[in-house]
């Protein structure tokens, strides 16, 4: 430590006058506003869902609407002069099996894709996070407890759970969110009561209780916080699979409905045509992949964002 | 002749923030039979001029200059030639005896593996020459400890395995680096001994790294102090010791608290105790066990008694030091009485109220007035959190509805108050030294204003200068705001320069317990005698008249036994048998002793 003069001092006092105390939060949002790749990906991401919200207008086709003279029609914008052009406008990105416009289709799958991988992967957050934060910090019987809780759950095969639910149910699109939601927040819940195990043991947790800090206060201001970065990363990982999840379901009939669509169901359908229509899988498997890649660098940047180590 | 000449030793680490010149092209020797001591704080590059010198630095050091061992030059040498000097002539202990042994292997096959590989011994050979060893560094049992794992010896029984293992080729040199930093003051006299007669009886040289002038007073003959990479001054002890000339060196000699001279000018002393000042804290019988599983598929649990009895009361504006070596329960007896652990039995009384008593919200309104400063200043604050958030904690969760301008201007006003410069109170912990977090760690202590402060090892993990700032700061502010403090701490020396009354803690009972100047010269328990003649004292000619006096290996504290180690005569000679307990005994008013075998 330099010693600091008198006159320095004063200054520094001054300057303390307009320094205002700041949280994690507005810290981590200063440092991921540094990070270009997050930025970037946030602004992709932004104008995606953007599009998906907004896909009934930049398109005169619908989703559902199918024209069986244009069937599996290549992408045309740069032959603007056809006739077809004319009658109605460009098919972005051509036309699937019955001729339905792949552009809208593409957008509106991605309103289904990213609602299900953002709800789903919330809902599993918040019960993951909670249920794990509280079994780790409180321990021995009721940890015991309510990991074995866990377990069961987890030897519950995920389709035998998911068609237990629709004949209970009937079939809904709410029970997606549901049903992936409640498989996917075991393995959070695991890996941050892990991580609660150990930052329980931490010095700066017996200080907090000795500063008077009640136990609920512990979980939020100290233990969550700490687990944020492996839970970060675990998140990206989670929306891809959420995505995924869906579109399996959605391939067994057991999730999105003809003519509604999604990425998932997209993709599966242009697998089939990959051979004499490519661009059926191509488009929506780009922005699925886009997709994935933002969600990737948002989640390094918040992990780095959010430990002040890391500056 | 000289054994080690080190010649314009110079070391860079390239790191991703730009190069750190870490030894600034140092030169010295080491004699033949001597023991040079190097010293300075953490940071000087003691350590990495040692790996320098052996060729053990880490990937991105740079190492320039020469080192001549007997004439032969190590730097560049080849990694196979430098392995035939390493470890039979030249050989290294390290500071954490733990890690530096093999968990999986046992204890004489490590011994024996150097010696067949170095010595090209046969195994018959080995194990007689590792025994002999052994007994040399006076392990006993030697046969049945060389069938034991690491994990089964206690730490000052790991390093004098280490140092069987460093001697067993008798080398040339011993490159010792804080060894006894990591060990209680009673282990780490019997190592020093044990040091000092393997310089004279084997001739042995000994370079010496530590940051503790007392440990290079007990063994030392010549002293280089390093301080940024550079040596400031170097010399026979005694000049060193007796005639300092750099101002670092002094600075040195002066922070260093000093067992037999508490009240030097220039540093901070309690302030006079008040006996007339009403009781603050009463500790009746406390008692902490925790249950350890034994056994297998229906396990058995036996209590592992951390704090087994332990009563005392403690004035208004009185400092209470507790002493004792590590896993005498200094720790766990401050966690219980704050409650921070749950205690097995006994009560404790706060200001007349039952802390049992309270329900849970009353318990963590009175939490204003008891606080806790910890050992490990880095670990003790959230990672997360700038300072300025974690010193207001305790305002923000026991002061009612205080609004956020006034808790800035408290938090600024406190660090003001530590020593630390207001405009950082958006910094985070890593930004700052120990020393610093440190103060951090002492602002949220005080910020309530508590009537009483544990500090549980609060100086012990941090340089003697800082140490010096700190304890001065911690008595400062006591004497501004009169509260009453705990001062736990297994160094005696500091300890005697802050307490009014000392407490001696032996495996979770007191040994004895009086005032402090009671305690210093007239000890009566042979515990607390054996602990006060241990410590070191930076003074050779002081530091190596004193008498030793030999204490029994710590036992198990599973051992109903352990609580009898110095009441032989009651003992009952079986491990889980109901053993007596020893009666505190009021010697002279105010001076209390526990029973034990007369010495």
């Amino acid at each position: 430590m330099t010693p600091i003069l008198p006159s320095e001092r004063a200054a520094l006092m001054n300057r303390a006058q307009n320094i205002k105390g700041r949280s994690l939060w507005t810290d981590a949002r200063r440092r991921l506003f540094r990070n270009r790749a997050a930025v970037v990906s946030l602004a992709v991401l932004g104008t995606i869902a953007l599009m998906a919200i907004f896909a009934p207008l930049l398109s005169p086709y619908t989703y559902e609407e199918a024209d069986f003279s244009l069937v599996s029609c290549a992408p045309d914008w740069w032959r603007m002069e056809t006739a077809r052009c004319q009658a109605g406008g460009a098919h972005w990105f051509g036309t699937d099996a019955v001729g339905r416009d792949l552009f809208v289709r593409t957008l509106f799958g991605a309103r289904v894709s990213l609602a299900v991988g953002l709800v789903a992967t919330g809902v599993s957050l918040l019960i993951g996070v909670t249920y794990g934060a509280t079994a780790g910090f409180i321990g021995g019987r009721i940890d015991e407890a309510m990991m074995r809780f866990v377990d069961v759950l987890y030897s519950l095969p995920f389709i035998f759970f998911v068609i237990i639910l629709m004949v209970v149910f009937n079939r809904n699109f709410i029970l997606l969110f549901v049903a992936i939601g409640a498989v996917e927040w075991l393995t959070m819940a695991r890996i941050v009561r892990g991580q609660t195990l150990s930052i329980k043991q931490k010095e700066f947790v017996e200080a907090a209780r000795a500063a008077g800090v009640s136990s609920f206060g512990i979980i939020r201001r100290h233990i969550v916080p700490n687990v944020v970065g492996p839970v970060v990363v675990y998140v990206t990982l989670t929306i891809p699979a959420v995505i995924l999840a869906e579109s399996f379901l959605s391939f067994l009939g057991l999730g999105i409905q003809e003519p509604m669509t999604s990425w998932g169901v997209l993709i599966s359908e242009g697998a089939t045509q990959m051979e004499n229509a490519p661009w059926i899988l191509a488009f929506p498997a780009l922005f699925m992949a886009v997709t994935l890649f933002c969600f990737n660098f948002i989640g390094d940047g918040l992990r780095d964002a959010l430990d002040p180590q890391d500056q | 002749m000289a054994v080690l000449t080190v010649k314009d030793l110079d070391v860079k680490f390239h790191t991703p923030d730009g190069d750190v010149h870490a030894v600034k092209t140092v030169g010295f020797d080491v004699r033949e039979g001597e023991c040079l001591g190097v010293v300075g704080e953490s940071g000087s590059g003691k350590s990495q001029m040692m790996l320098a010198a052996i060729g053990l630095l880490a990937r991105n050091g740079r190492t320039a200059g020469s080192v001549l061992y007997r004439g032969k030059e190590l730097v560049g040498l080849a990694q196979h030639k430098l392995n035939q000097v390493r470890g039979s002539k030249i050989t290294m202990i390290f500071q954490d005896p733990l890690t530096s042994l093999t968990p999986h292997m046992r204890v004489g096959d490590q011994i024996m593996e150097s010696l067949r590989t170095h010595q090209k011994m046969s195994r018959k050979e080995a194990y007689a020459q590792a025994l002999a060893t052994m007994e040399l560094v006076r392990i006993p049992e030697g046969a049945r400890r060389m069938r034991q794992y690491p994990h089964e010896l206690s730490g000052g029984m790991r390093q004098r395995v280490m140092i069987v293992m460093a001697t067993a080729c008798k080398p040339d040199l011993l490159i010792a680096d804080e060894p006894t930093t990591s060990l209680d003051v009673t282990v780490q006299a019997q190592i020093l001994e044990i040091m000092r007669e393997l310089k004279s009886k084997l001739g042995t040289s000994i370079l010496l790294i530590s940051h503790d002038m007392g440990v290079i007073a007990s063994i030392c003959d010549r002293v280089q102090v390093m301080r940024d990479g550079e040596f400031v001054e170097a010399g026979p002890i005694e000049d060193i010791f007796y005639r300092p000339k750099h101002p670092y060196t002094r600075m040195l000699l002066d922070a260093m608290p000093r067992i037999d001279r508490p009240k030097r000018p220039g540093h901070a002393v309690p302030a006079p105790m008040d006996r007339h000042r009403p009781v603050l804290l009463t500790v009746e019988n406390m008692k902490v066990h925790f249950p350890i599983r034994m056994g297998g598929f229906i396990p058995k649990y036996k209590p592992l008694r951390a704090v087994d009895g332990v009563s005392f009361t403690l004035h208004e504006g009185e400092t209470l030091g507790v002493v004792g070596e590590s896993g005498c329960g200094k720790s766990t007896l401050a966690r219980a009485i704050l409650k921070l652990v749950p205690k097995t039995a006994g009560t404790v009384v706060w200001c007349g109220r039952d802390l049992d008593r309270e329900s849970r919200e009353e318990l963590r309104a009175l939490r204003k007035e008891f606080q806790i400063i910890f050992q490990d200043p880095l670990a003790s604050l959230d990672p997360r959190m700038t300072i300025g958030e974690s010193i207001a904690e305790p305002l923000r969760s026991l002061e009612a509805g205080i609004d956020k301008t006034k808790i800035e201007a408290r938090v600024g006003e406190m660090l003001k108050k530590v020593g630390l410069d207001p405009a950082w109170i958006n910094r985070y912990p890593h930004e700052f030294s120990g020393g610093q977090n440190q103060r951090v760690g002492v602002a949220r202590a005080m910020i309530l204003k508590p009537k009483m402060i544990i500090c549980d090892e609060a100086v012990s993990a941090l340089d003697v200068s800082i140490q010096a700032q700190i304890v001065d700061l911690i008595l400062s502010l006591q004497k501004e705001f009169g509260m009453s403090l705990i001062f736990i701490s297994h160094d005696l020396s500091v300890v005697r320069q802050v307490s009014h009354r000392v407490m001696v803690l032996y495996l979770g009972r007191v040994m004895e317990l009086a005032d402090c100047d009671s305690i210093y010269q007239d000890a009566r328990h042979p515990y607390t005698k054996a602990l006060i003649a241990a410590v070191p004292i930076p003074d050779p000619k002081l530091e190596r008249a004193k008498p030793k006096i030999p204490l029994p290996e710590l036992p198990s504290p599973l051992d109903t036994r352990a609580g009898l180690t110095f009441l032989k005569s009651k003992q009952i000679d079986d491990p889980d048998a109901e053993q007596y307990v020893p009666q505190l005994i009021e010697v002279a008013p105010g001076h209390f002793v526990a029973e034990h075998d007369p010495v």
